[in-house]
């Protein structure tokens, strides 16, 4: 079977409520055309993990002036007034997670780790209630891995069977979520055939890829 | 002059060449406009960039080249792109030389909160505690009162960033630098006096018998 699919394909396929790591950092490498399509099949009651919930109408900022997210773990929502409004309404409960401990987090989880070591946090409110361990005379604490039922990444290139190579501060969460998500749908700003990426420049291989958002004639 | 441009001056003054800096988002992006092109200082962003500078010139823009607050920037020769997992190991493995913070409070045990006011401002750390945790110096950037009110303060009221005692505060009023006995007065800003500063500061320096002015690269 192609692991092509049209992003109402891809997207059909998500149910409500599921838990999605969405890649991007403040919009730029965000999948912009599966939130789109999330808000337009109003998939909702979503646990969303991302870097940040970027700006109202951007990026992840969508799914959240469409209140399709029910929890959110993330690192920074200061730029995004609507979130802020809605989790001091508790109308979405988020999760603040230092930025390095979430790439951590979610390469612990796409690697098969049990978690990481990490003084990021120790001494501050982001210690409560976790394990801690004291390596070498100094105190770390434990963070969890994380995973999630789909990854929704954006590439700058796919080749036709799914490798993917991203562009310079593109990439960001791309590459870890891609390895973390049980179904990884991506999408990519171009697609070419097999070979015009080198293998040494793929950057997620085609076996973590499994559906590929195909071109649409609408897109630009 | 006004006070940010005095203390992004000062707080240039401190990077040394051929060092890794990753600069804050607002007052600290300052800096880089103070830092000589052939200094050989090399800028990080969290969002995965060694080398980048700002946008020279209009209508070069791409959208998959930003800084961390998402405005387009551009890379000198030599800079490198990486994933946010190789970006936060250069941060806490001990890579970066220099951060430079804003802050909303710095104590007298030099511990900074910058990240959150409980009730009213939640915008989360960001890379923040990743930045005071893990890199070698860390320089806070900030002014020295907020309204009025001293963001020096005896022991801080918000939530702090970090356990780890910072290691310079440059304000528009003074240099500061947290020791194991408190605060120590290292510079003063022209047109102001031990009192003024001490007066501002919510914690007691210690004020050295001669204490000389701050340098902000003027001359």
């Amino acid at each position: 079977m192609s692991k092509t699919c049209t992003v109402a394909e891809g997207v059909a396929a998500i149910p409500k409520g599921a838990t999605l790591m969405v890649g991007g950092f403040m919009g730029v490498g965000s999948p912009h055309r599966l939130i789109d399509e999330l808000v337009r099949q109003a998939k909702g009651e979503l646990t969303i993990i991302a870097n940040d919930s970027a700006r109202p109408g951007v990026g992840i900022g969508k799914l959240i002036g469409a209140r399709l997210v029910r929890r959110l773990v993330t690192s920074h929502i200061g730029t995004n007034p609507e979130t802020q409004r809605q989790m001091l309404a508790s109308e979405v409960e988020v999760e603040l997670v230092p930025q390095g401990t979430l790439a951590e987090r979610i390469r612990a989880g796409g690697h098969g780790l049990g978690g990481v070591l990490t003084p990021t946090g120790v001494g501050t409110v982001v210690q409560e209630g976790k394990q801690t361990l004291t390596i070498n005379d100094r105190l770390f604490i434990v963070e969890l891995p994380l995973r999630a039922d789909f990854a929704l990444v954006n590439a700058w290139r796919a080749d036709h069977i799914g490798n993917l190579s991203y562009a310079m501060t593109a990439r960001n969460f791309n590459p870890l979520m891609a390895m973390a998500g049980d179904v990884v749908l991506a999408e990519a700003r171009e697609i070419v055939p097999v070979g015009v990426i080198p293998p040494d420049e793929v950057m997620t291989p085609a076996v973590l890829v499994d559906r590929l958002i195909g071109r649409s004639r609408n897109d630009g | 002059m006004d006070e940010k441009t005095i203390i992004a001056r000062r707080v240039a003054m401190e990077l040394q060449p051929g060092s890794l800096v990753n600069l804050g988002i607002g007052l600290p992006t300052l800096v880089a406009s103070f830092v000589p092109r052939d200094a050989g200082i090399f800028f990080q962003s969290e969002n995965g960039i060694v080398g980048m500078q700002a946008m020279l010139e209009q209508g070069l823009e791409t959208e998959d080249l930003t800084d961390a607050g998402g405005s387009p920037i551009s890379a000198l020769p030599g800079a490198a792109t990486f994933d946010s997992a190789f970006s936060f190991g250069l941060i806490r493995g001990g890579h970066l030389d220099v951060t430079v913070l804003g802050g909303l409070q710095v104590d007298r045990q030099g511990r900074l909160a910058n990240w959150m006011v409980p009730g009213s401002m939640v915008p989360g750390m960001g890379g923040a505690m990743d930045l005071v945790t893990g890199a070698r110096r860390v320089i806070v950037a900030m002014t020295h009162t907020a309204k009025g009110r001293p963001k020096l303060v005896d022991v801080c009221t918000l939530p702090v960033t970090s356990d780890r005692c910072v290691d310079l505060i440059v304000t528009e009023l003074a240099v500061i630098q947290p020791t194991a006995q408190g605060l120590l007065l290292k510079e003063l800003a022209p047109g102001t006096d031990v009192e003024a500063v001490q007066r501002a500061t919510g914690a007691s320096l210690i004020v050295p018998d001669i204490v000389p002015w701050m340098d902000i690269g003027l001359t």
